[in-house]
């Protein structure tokens, strides 16, 4: 499969990073070289498997309703870059 | 006696028959840190005074009998993407240079129930992606063996940490070999223990089904007592197993008359230096030697794990890395003028090339028309490898391949070709790719006086079995009786 | 072409948050209205190296949800990660269930705008967690984000486009909502969120067989704003088509002042939530024993009460039908019938003068502010003739007001009923000596002449006379 330069300033936007102008064919080029390697899944003898959801076999593993409280407080919002009234400080969105 | 030479084992031997006290080897290792980190660069973050404090403290606590511990006073070192309440946190990345945890990952709160001490936070490649360690966002950690040389990675300062005797021993992760290549680069036992033996709790994510915490030692004695402390059952990770809690330390035998070693051919193949495939050729002589039945077979899987060991990791990193995004904690633009800005703007200035390289290809095979193609492929193809796994333990007790297909190179030389890069890792990813356990120890050096590392795979919840085949080897060849770091300098 | 000409197609997701009582993947409190980041831990917040724990009891609720409306449920689910960046979703994915929610393919009865039944599909019921929530900052500019709500239990239930007018969509939330209440996975607070709809819209030519174009209009929170949202949308939809132009698929943002709906340019950018099953979770495998356990402790539904009501108390169909509707209403109904021992006149208090002042306030059953109790001895109150039923409808205006026991209000109003003879007599001869045509009237034969000196006799005493004792007072007086 062929990328292009439109797809991976899609990608790009997706998650959310600036890729310069120089840095994208590098990129491309890169991104274009592994998924030619990462091609060969597709031709693994894996017809009929299911697929691995997870790493291992646990299943039905729950919590009980129980309230416990975060001891520290106060260290969930020392990280913050701005924050104002104990919330998290952001330009202005509309919801 | 050199302190810093010694091991755990040895450690809390001194210290049992009084020959040490603890705040003598927490000294000793502060002293050997602040004589090698200039050369080594192994922390993030040195916790010398705090060290010196706790020692003494610990040490009050043990004379007077309030606690008591095989353990207590012990010194450490932690990988920096293993959370440590109150302390710098920053996987070497810039996002979390200022980032101080809230909270302790679950092996903290085990490894401080032991009353051991943290001498820091070592270096790391930028959030466990890559090598060699060069991509880590603070400095480029050396080799202790030639310091021209990568120490391997990504848990690259530890596992040089721990061959520099600048900690005793360390706690490490592994999504595709971060513990074991990096051991076999500085010629030190790592081990990844099965996925779900030890809690990921506040293991900073990059591949959620594929992380695992593990020990560096300097002995495979050292990793049995460390595994000891790290692994049970956590109920803050839905993926930990619940199993009773084995001590690991008796299932060093010493003996391995009978046992089944499979060697998978293909991981001797193309790609693997001479030197390397010498040296296992000399390790599986001496395990003939020790009893073992050893035999060949085929295990065609390497290339179909590794291309789906990209695609899985870098799927979930493109998912788990969202987190950073400026908002509540970490790295925030100064360059912003709308929401946008930040998001954008935060995360191409704060995350490596490496990063964003493996955001963006993870991002691209989940995305909407290649999902399939990519993502439920490699979800199949990891059924194939566990499969063929599966098959290969129905007849062997464990499987022996190499760590790495070279030695340590030097710094600087890394390929700048990332496809290059990945195929470094074709030893190790397909035992993350299946969830096995699996141990790095040293076997021999090259020319160049490199370590060389061999492998062991087991089968689910084998480390009993991992443990006892390494240590058997350990006690005949001797290797770190035979070879030492010297700091080399050319 | 006019509007009767179209057809309005309507799917509605709605979103109803659970009353559990901690969150849905860490331990925090799920109790509304904390201050801001105090329910707060670093799961819920997106710390690194945090991982979710699934609640047991968000899985069974949303079982309970399911199996109250029909649905089948999956024996094999799992949770999804939904990616996307906004500042309410602290890990930048939303944790829900892609493509095996634990209930599907069910359905409600509905009454259609002719008040007959309609069977309204249910195509799935998923759990997720909830968003943050975005304050604005008056003061310094900006937003602020509380992620109180981060994490908070929500069940997604995803209509059939079923649905083809607003007066539907109204009884579908309704019945729908009522069903949450009665079994008691959400108390469907509109106002504080924990009961919210997205609306899904097109119009299309009636008699066509393809669907319109949609748009959606998310996070809606009161019947009355759904209903005109719709109504001003399928108008706005049609009128495009009748122009010739083409709609756009968009999500729109409904303005409660303006009455209009407008696009929400930012939302835009095509969305790829690149799915995937989250590796920090666990399969949900379901057994046929956990699924009949649940089934077989299923609280009474609102068709069983309603039924009940009619087979057993003798209200009617319209009656049930109404009291029902609403599990707090219903409650009520119940509660002060037990008290009062008086179903037909619990009904009609519930059904005439508070549903009328429900109506007035634009306020839902659960906002009254009195308990069944003061409803219950303002009925035996007039039963004892205390007071009389006109005071009584004062009563309740008092008691949506400053709810308190019925006997202090009419105490300290002076609301007491004139009940004692004397009192009554010397009113009635007050009014006697002050209308002697009446009496003359009324002694001609115009029997008219008495109701307009009870009136009188009323206003004098303002309204706290015993009619019927001034009635046979007044007679008695006239006769001599």
């Amino acid at each position: 499969m062929k990328i292009s330069k439109e797809e991976i300033l899609h990608i790009a936007k997706l998650a959310n990073l600036n890729l310069k102008e120089e840095e994208i064919d590098t990129y491309l080029l890169h991104l274009q070289d592994i998924l030619n390697f990462a091609n060969i899944v597709n031709n693994a003898p894996v017809e009929g498997l299911p697929e691995t959801i997870a790493a291992n076999k646990n299943y039905n593993i729950f919590r009980k309703d129980e309230i416990i409280n975060f001891e520290d407080n106060e260290a969930l919002l020392v990280n913050a870059p701005e924050k104002e009234r104990n919330m998290f400080k952001i330009p202005k969105v509309i919801q | 006696m050199e302190i810093t030479q010694l091991t755990v084992h040895e450690l809390k031997e001194k210290l049992s028959n009084k020959e040490l006290t603890i705040s003598e080897i927490t000294k000793a290792y502060i002293d050997r840190i602040n004589e090698k980190e200039k050369d080594i660069g192994a922390f993030v973050t040195v916790l010398e005074e705090n060290s010196m404090k706790k020692a003494k403290d610990i040490e009050n606590k043990v004379n007077s009998g309030e606690i008591k511990g095989d353990l207590a006073g012990i010194p450490i070192g932690v990988k920096d993407n293993i959370c440590t309440k109150g302390v710098h946190t920053t996987c070497s990345s810039k996002m979390l240079e200022n980032f101080v945890s809230p909270y302790d990952a679950t092996v903290m709160e085990k490894v401080n129930n032991e009353n051991m001490i943290n001498l820091g936070k070592l270096n790391m490649d930028e959030f466990a992606m890559g090598g060699s360690t060069e991509y880590s966002a603070f400095h480029v950690t050396k080799n202790p063996w030639n310091i021209n040389k990568v120490p391997g990675g990504s848990s690259g300062g530890a596992a040089a940490a721990v061959a520099a005797g600048m900690v005793p021993w360390a706690l490490g992760s592994d999504t595709g070999g971060s513990i074991r290549q990096p051991a076999a680069f500085c010629g030190v036992v790592g081990m990844k223990p099965t996925y779900g033996l030890v809690s990921r709790y506040g293991l900073v994510a990059f591949a959620s089904s594929l992380d695992q915490i593990g020990p560096i030692t300097k002995d495979v004695e050292d990793c049995a007592m460390l595994l000891n402390v790290i692994t049970g059952h956590d109920k803050k990770d839905s993926t930990s197993e619940n199993r009773e809690k084995i001590d690991y330390t008796l299932s060093l035998k010493n003996n391995i008359k009978g046992m089944k070693i499979g060697i998978p051919k293909e991981f001797f193949g193309e790609g693997i230096s001479e030197e390397v495939k010498q040296k296992l050729e000399e390790a599986i002589e001496k395990y003939k030697e020790l009893g073992a039945e050893v035999e060949e077979f085929s295990l065609d899987i390497a290339n179909y794990s590794l291309a789906t060991y990209y695609i899985i990791a870098c799927a979930e990193a493109s998912s788990n890395l969202g987190r950073f995004d400026g908002i509540r904690y970490g790295y925030r633009t100064p360059n912003f003028n709308n929401l946008k800005d930040i998001y954008i703007n935060s995360r191409s200035e704060a995350f490596g090339s490496e990063v964003k390289r493996r955001i963006i290809l993870g991002t691209y095979v989940l995305s909407s028309g290649y999902y399939d193609a990519y993502y439920k492929k490699a979800q199949q193809v990891r059924t194939l490898v566990q499969a063929k796994f599966d098959e290969a333990f129905s007849k062997y007790d464990v499987i022996l391949t190499p760590t790495a297909p070279t030695t340590a190179f030097n710094i600087g030389e890394k390929s700048t070709n990332p496809l290059e890069m990945y195929l470094a890792d074709i030893c190790t990813v397909s035992v993350n790719i299946a969830g096995l356990p699996g141990i790095s120890i040293p076997c021999g050096v090259d020319k160049q006086g490199m370590p060389i590392g061999m492998q062991l795979i087991g089968q689910k919840f084998s480390e009993e079995t991992l443990l006892n085949v390494a240590y058997t080897f350990e006690q005949a060849v001797k290797f770190s009786e035979n070879y030492k770091p010297e700091f080399k300098k050319a | 072409m006019s509007r009767e000409d179209y057809e309005i197609v309507i799917g509605l997701e709605v979103h109803a948050e659970l009353s559990t009582k901690t969150k849905i993947f860490c331990s925090c409190s799920n109790e509304f209205g904390a201050e801001p980041n105090t329910h707060v831990c670093p799961v819920c917040m997106g710390m690194p190296g945090a991982l979710p724990v699934l609640n047991e009891k968000v899985v069974e609720y949303a079982v309970k949800a399911g199996l109250a409306t029909n649905c089948e449920i999956e024996r094999n689910s799992k949770n999804d990660r939904k990616n996307y960046f906004y500042p309410d979703t602290p890990k930048s994915y939303q944790i829900s269930q892609f493509d095996k929610p634990l209930c599907k393919k069910g359905f409600i009865e509905i009454e259609d705008e002719e008040g007959k039944e309609k069977k309204i599909g249910i195509t799935r019921i998923h759990i997720e967690d909830d968003a943050a929530k975005l304050n604005h900052n008056e003061f310094g500019g900006g937003s602020l984000v509380d992620l109180n709500r981060a994490g908070v239990p929500l069940i997604e239930t995803v209509s059939e486009p079923d649905i083809r007018s607003s007066k539907e969509a109204e009884n579908y939330l309704r019945k729908l909502k009522s069903i949450f209440e009665y079994i008691e996975v959400s108390d469907c607070k509109m106002q504080e969120g924990s009961f919210r709809a997205d609306i899904n819209l097109s119009v299309r030519k009636k008699g066509a067989q393809e669907f319109g174009t949609r748009t959606e209009m998310k996070n809606m929170s009161s019947f009355r704003s759904i209903v005109r949202a719709i109504e001003y949308e399928a108008d706005r939809q049609i009128e495009i088509i009748e122009d010739g132009g083409k709609i756009a698929q968009e999500t729109r943002r409904w303005d409660d002042v303006s009455g209009k709906t407008f696009s929400m340019r930012d939302k835009e950018d095509a969305q790829d939530y690149r799915y995937f099953p989250d590796p920090d979770l666990v399969a949900i495998r379901l057994s046929t024993e956990y699924i009949e356990n649940i089934k077989n402790n299923l609280p009474e539904l609102p068709e069983s009460r309603k039924a009940r009501y009619i087979n057993e108390i003798g209200l009617s169909e319209k009656e049930a039908n109404l009291l029902t509707a609403s599990k707090h209403l219903s409650n009520m109904f119940e509660e002060t019938s037990n008290i009062c021992k008086n179903h037909k006149l619990a009904a009609n208090w519930l059904l005439s003068d508070v549903s009328r002042i429900l109506n007035e306030k634009e306020i839902e059953a659960e906002e009254i502010p009195f308990t069944s109790e003061q409803l219950a001895k303002m009925i035996m109150l007039i039963e004892k003739g205390t007071i009389s039923s006109a005071i009584g409808k004062k009563v309740i205006e008092e008691l949506f007001e400053d709810p308190k026991d019925p006997e202090e209000i009419i105490k300290e109003k002076g609301w007491i009923q004139i009940s004692d003879e004397g009192a009554i007599k010397e009113v009635v001869q007050k009014i006697l000596e002050a209308n002697p045509q009446s009496v003359a009237d009324y002694k001609a034969g115009k029997d008219r002449a008495l109701g307009f000196l009870v009136g009188q006799a009323m206003k004098e005493t303002k309204g706290k006379a015993n009619p019927q004792m001034l009635n046979k007072m007044f007679i008695e007086e006239l006769k001599k």
